[in-house]
């Protein structure tokens, strides 16, 4: 096999690869066309968040933050291990940010843009490289006290959420916004045909029903920004600032595979410096960096002379012209100290604020089954996959609901939509548990098992129609899903202003059954500010946020399941 | 400057200026708004009045199979209803994730017997499909309807945005709604509904359960429900109605959820009226149709009568 059939294999990796994970994200939702084995309990076919599973970042922090490695998370091993003795082979063949950057920079970056020797110098080892491992140990540092903050740039998770809550929802709005356009242009076959284009599209990559995330914009930004930002620097994120790059790094210190440098037969073209994605130096005459090689393999690809081999225990000849390659990831003591001290000093930054505890956001709903907000804080990387996997589109994105600390974190919104009581799909698809998977029967409880609850529906009798305007409504009872129904009825005779007796039921709120679904303000025909609504007040995770003095009080019933 | 390079300055400027100003004038006040058209229903779905069968009929199986057959020969038999190369519409109530047993939507057995019947009668295509209130995919899948009913051989569709028209009802209260168009662009159309409790109109049988044909905010309907529902069902005029009473929503209506409320009554009803039919429904809740107040303003308005033994009510026993 020559070199170059095997830089294809890595081109057809990471298209694979990159094609696996959006397929995933894409496969992340309730089909419309999809036939459970059991309808009774409706289960997703495809372990749809395998590719979080494989993420060594995640793993470790999450083994840091919440002394346990959840489930599928073990999967990383599979990326970590070979990582010792390959190098970061993941960076270059595997990762689907990665690929994306790659192809990003090669439609127009400074390497291409320049001419000459500063062509050549763009394209060298610089030493914002470094800047990867003072986030990575800032970040595990911060694990380690309990915040969890790695999901914000991890790259799986930072895709999964981009693709899951920004890409695929624009695509979408687009879609339907092309197909209405077309519509309004009033011949019926462009219609028919519009029509039949999107009816064939549609199944493939919409949802069923168009899904609309609060802040995208934040999300977005980042997203494009980083995919942007190649135009300045090639893979500037892959160098400069990307976590697991720089865990992998770390982790390629002793790799056994290295690159070999030929100095005799080279003639010092600079063809490898000007292919390499990891800015490593491959070229001959400076140290080439092994924590920065991405394994792509176009240095050994490019050169002309056959000067430069990925060898096993390389064994090259070293002269003071061609320098052994080195591991060192070339960070000072004094910073990295200053990083992890940073990095353990954020916690009792965001701790000490009012926002986590003390004075939490009464409308921060959490999905059913996530853990304390302690537990859930060191579990949640942020990768989206709850808000994409809702059926009625009601988690959400937080933007500063839980405070900067939580930002990207799922909220529950219920006036865009509520939570399904037999679903149990967010906790399956939770890729570190920070949401339990839940049994239909623990979510929705039976005479022995007290149902998850995720809040408690309160009445703004200010704005009810039966409270307020002596006019009948009773929706919010009508919508109740629990049996015997948590919004009860009260007949009373009001008087509207004409002065005439008016019979209405009024709603009332039974709190002891209350599981804080929000279907009633949801269904509020008020739409912008529903007259029922729904707070945390009495969700089951929490030992501190209840207000009902219950005798034989249970316990929360994840208590027993967080390792 | 020269004059050439100044005469042509001046041209492009004075064009610039001119189609700039065009086109201020142009969209000046411009009407845009973009007109959705209204269709108004043109066919209607009953079939004539035959005073050789009674307008209403109950029959009571333990196999949900037997009574609908039963109770349907007995108004005169699917061939009245529906002719060879019609297009039917089922319209059951799949409004809600539960499943058969907790009797909040229909039952599927009957619903796929139902859609057997008109296929076999010669109908052309049979479309089910109902408005949920929750989830559509969940309520489809859950209710049992989407599998059984498509097995019969019917084509189950979940709503989609595009498949709304925006329709004229004609309604004293109700004018305006977006309709699902299969419960419009169709020849026949059977209403489906099951007998569950209800708050605010006491029970829910078929007139209520046309609710389930619009779109839009229909939760404000409840603040004039049953002139809603008289709307409705003066705008739809169902072929049939067929209401399953094999198993009945007692409380907690009409999500239930809960099988200490569900009582078990093995009746199926059949009726052209829709308005007996509903009066019949109501005396499995225990209620005295006098007392609905929905179904004492449908007989007022001429849609039918509460007396459905005045209506030639015939019951069939095991």
């Amino acid at each position: 096999m020559t070199i170059r059939t095997v830089r294809n294999l890595r081109r057809i990796s990471q298209i694979l690869f990159f094609g696996i994970f959006f397929w995933l994200v894409l496969k992340t939702t309730f089909e419309v066309d999809f036939n459970p084995v059991d309808p009774s309990e409706i289960r997703l076919p495809y372990p749809v968040s395998i590719a979080l599973e494989f993420d060594p970042l995640a793993a470790l922090a999450t083994v840091l933050s919440s002394g346990t490695l959840y489930k599928g998370l073990l999967w990383s091993l599979v990326i970590l291990i070979p990582t010792i003795f390959l190098g970061r082979f993941f960076c270059g063949w595997v990762c689907p940010l990665g690929s994306l950057n790659h192809w990003v920079s090669e439609i127009r970056s400074e390497r291409l843009k320049r001419k000459g020797a500063r062509k050549i110098e763009s394209n060298r080892y610089k030493k914002y490289q470094r800047i990867k491992y003072y986030i990575l140990l800032i970040f595990l540092a911060a694990s380690l006290m309990g915040t969890l903050q790695i999901g914000l740039l991890d790259p799986l998770a930072l895709l999964a959420r981009s693709i899951g809550t920004v890409v695929l929802p624009m695509m979408h709005t687009a879609a339907a916004g092309m197909l209405g356009w077309v519509k309004g242009l009033g011949s019926q076959t462009l219609a028919n045909a519009a029509q039949q284009g999107y009816d064939l599209v549609a199944p493939l990559l919409l949802t069923y029903r168009q899904s609309f995330f609060h802040t995208i914009l934040t999300i977005g930004t980042l997203f494009f920004l980083i995919l942007a930002l190649n135009r300045i620097f090639t893979r500037f994120w892959c160098r400069g600032i990307c976590p697991l790059g720089a865990l992998l790094g770390i982790f390629s210190r002793f790799a056994f595979l290295g690159l070999r440098k030929d100095e005799k037969t080279c003639t010092h073209c600079d063809l490898c410096v000007l292919s390499c994605q990891g800015a490593d130096n491959p070229d001959i005459g400076s140290k080439w960096r092994q924590a920065e090689c991405h394994l792509c393999l176009n240095c050994q690809a490019s050169c002309p002379e056959g000067s430069l081999s990925f060898r096993f225990f390389p064994n090259q000849e070293v002269t003071k012209e061609n320098p052994a390659g080195t591991a060192e990831i070339n960070i000072t003591r004094r910073k990295a100290a200053l990083s992890l001290a940073s990095g353990l000093a954020l916690f009792p930054l965001f701790r000490s604020g009012d926002a986590f505890a003390v004075n939490a956001n009464p409308r921060l709903v959490r999905p059913p089954g996530s853990l304390p907000e302690e537990e859930f804080t060191a579990r949640c990387i942020r990768c989206g996959q709850c808000m994409r996997v809702c059926p009625n589109n009601a988690l959400h994105p937080t933007f500063l609901q839980a405070g900067l600390e939580s930002m990207w974190s799922p909220i529950l919104i219920a006036k865009i939509g509520y939570c399904e009581p037999t679903c149990t799909l967010c906790g399956q698809v939770c890729p570190t548990g920070a949401i339990m998977e839940l049994t239909m029967k623990e979510k929705v409880g039976d005479k022995d098992t007290a149902p998850n609850r995720i809040g408690t529906a309160f009445i703004d009798r200010g704005r009810c129609l039966p409270w307020a305007m002596a006019t009948p409504c009773i929706v919010c009872e009508e919508w109740c899903p629990t049996s015997p129904k948590a919004v009860y009825l009260q007949e009373e005779t009001v008087y509207d202003s004409k002065g005439n007796a008016v019979a209405v039921k009024r709603p009332y709120v039974d709190p002891h059954l209350c599981t804080g679904c929000g279907a009633c303000e949801f269904a509020c025909p008020i739409s912008d500010r529903a007259a029922i609504y729904l707070t945390s007040a009495g969700e089951t995770r929490s030992v501190k946020n209840q207000f009902l003095l219950e005798k034989n009080r249970r316990k929360a019933p994840l208590e027993r399941r967080t390792s | 400057m020269r004059r050439r390079e100044f005469l042509e300055k001046t041209g492009k400027a004075v064009a610039l200026a001119a189609v700039t100003g065009g086109a201020g004038m142009f969209f000046h006040n411009r009407t845009t708004a973009r007109y959705t058209p209204l269709v108004v229903k043109s066919r209607s779905f009953e079939v004539a009045a035959d005073t050789a069968f009674p307008k209403i009929a109950l029959a009571e199986y333990s196999d949900p199979a037997t009574a609908v057959s039963y109770a349907l020969d007995a108004v005169g038999g699917i061939k009245r209803f529906v002719k060879p190369g019609e297009k039917v519409t089922i319209k059951p109530n799949i409004g809600w994730d539960r499943a058969p047993e907790q009797a909040a939507n229909t039952n599927p057995v009957l619903v796929a017997e139902m859609v057997r019947i008109c296929l076999e009668a010669g109908a052309s295509d049979v479309v089910v499909t109902d408005i949920s209130c929750n989830d559509p995919r969940r309520c489809f899948l859950r209710s049992g309807i989407r599998d059984a009913a498509e097995k019969a051989g019917a084509r189950v569709l979940l709503p989609r945005p595009e498949d709304f028209v925006t329709t004229d009802l004609g309604g004293e209260l109700l004018t305006v709604w977006p309709v699902l168009k299969h419960f419009i662009q169709t020849d026949r159309l059977i209403n489906m509904p099951i007998v569950k409790q209800h708050s605010l109109s006491q029970c829910t049988i078929g007139m209520k359960n046309l609710y389930g044909i619009l779109g839009g905010r229909r939760n404000q309907l409840h603040q004039q429900i049953d002139q809603s529902i008289v709307d409705l069902t003066a705008f739809c005029k169902p072929t049939l109605t067929v209401v399953d009473a094999t198993r009945v929503l007692m409380r907690n209506g009409p999500t239930g959820g809960n099988l200490d409320d569900v009582a078990i009554e093995n009746s199926v009803i059949c009726a052209t009226d829709p308005v007996a039919a509903d009066a019949r429904g109501a005396e499995f809740l225990g209620i005295d149709a006098e007392r609905v107040k929905h179904i004492v303003l449908a007989e007022k308005t001429g849609l039918g009568t509460a007396d459905y033994r005045g209506a030639g009510y015939k019951e069939i026993n095991q």
